[in-house]
């Protein structure tokens, strides 16, 4: 559901960095997106096309970077991919760890002509 | 064609809004704590508990948050709290603007601790900051003690979990030292606080600690 104030935002960011640059057109946003941000690409595409008509953005190629989410052992330090059930430590079987990667969620890049 | 750099979260117009929600709380000196919590959990039960324990010590105020109804600033009113309702109009989530519409419309002067009730969702809520102090889940034995693992996201940033309806302990297989486990290697900084808003039993540490953070 809310991928549609997301959407905005992701449009307003490219369309202020395309007009800064004095860019004529944005023909793609390269987005980085975690797996524990839970936003749906399909959603965010479909806003897109929705929003995006009449703006320097409009046709453009959305490009959706996905990113695991990883753990980091408060035990012993060791850095893993938690299962959807399954979150111990592979190496001493502690349960969960600090989220290093997984929450990421930003417009990384656009490209303009 | 050009590729321009641009590393620029997203949100950041809410976070912006959030962000004077928070000067001006800070302003007048009230702790708002952003509760969220899956439909049905108790956020309004746990509204109200709260409100009880703590009269006479300080003057809570609510924003309720709710996809269409009324019904729950109805109820926290009738505790003679200041409230604002906020329908989201099926929104999922409240965000930082919809927080300063409320924040206009409540007796600031008038409160000492803020409790605003998010709309019912264990997802969107945490990925928007409303310009709170204190985040907190509300987590019910009935809904299993594996929600941790479908939620992490919002089970990772909060600093409280309250587990509530705990008077259901008897009745379901609700693994309390597996669901503090997974809570305490996700997020070993958060609060755990068992709660059940029909008997009472562990409000009062809940309520302790909510005061301490307004002294
Ligand atoms: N047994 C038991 N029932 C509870 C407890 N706390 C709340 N309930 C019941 O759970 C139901 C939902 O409580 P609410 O406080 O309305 O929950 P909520 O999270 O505000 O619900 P929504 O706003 O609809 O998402 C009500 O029927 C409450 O009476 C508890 O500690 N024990
Ligand atoms: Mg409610
Ligand atoms: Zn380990």
């Amino acid at each position: 559901m809310h991928e549609l104030a997301i959407t905005e935002d992701i449009l307003r960011v490219a369309v202020e960095h395309a007009q800064r640059a004095g860019a004529q057109r944005i023909t793609a946003i390269n987005l980085v997106i975690g797996d524990l941000s839970s936003i749906v690409d399909d959603s965010v595409q479909f806003y897109f096309d929705f929003l995006s008509p009449g703006t320097l953005a409009e046709g453009a190629q959305l490009h959706f970077e996905r990113v695991a989410a990883r753990f980091r052992c408060r035990e012993c330090g060791q850095e893993f991919t938690p299962q959807d059930r399954d979150w111990r430590c592979p190496r001493c079987q502690a349960v969960g760890g600090e989220v290093i990667a997984g929450k990421e969620f930003y417009v990384d890049s656009i490209e303009v002509e | 064609m050009a590729e321009m750099k641009v590393v620029e979260k997203i949100m950041a117009a809410n976070d912006q809004i959030a962000e004077q929600n928070r000067r001006l709380l800070d302003e007048r000196g009230i702790v708002t704590v952003n509760l969220m919590a899956s439909p049905g959990a108790g956020k309004t039960s746990l509204i109200l508990c709260t409100v009880e324990a703590l009269r006479g010590r300080l003057r809570v105020g609510a924003i309720e948050g709710d996809t269409a109804s009324r019904v729950d600033a109805d109820r926290v009113a009738t505790a003679g709290v200041p409230v604002v309702q906020i329908n989201t109009g099926g929104g999922c989530h409240l965000d930082a603007p919809m927080v300063r519409y409320a924040l206009n419309r409540l007796p600031l002067d008038e409160i000492d601790l803020l409790l605003i009730e998010n709309v019912g969702n264990l997802v969107c809520p945490a990925g928007f900051a409303l310009g709170e102090h204190v985040n907190v889940v509300i987590a019910s034995v009935p809904e299993g003690d594996d929600k941790p693992y479908k939620y992490p996201g919002m089970f990772s940033v909060v600093d409280a979990v309250v587990i509530n309806k705990t008077d259901l302990l008897p009745y379901l297989d609700f693994d309390m030292v597996a669901f503090r486990e997974l809570i305490a290697g996700l997020n070993p900084e958060a609060r755990i606080f068992e709660v059940s808003c029909k008997t009472g039993e562990g409000i009062e540490a809940w309520a302790d600690w909510l005061a301490g953070m307004c002294s």
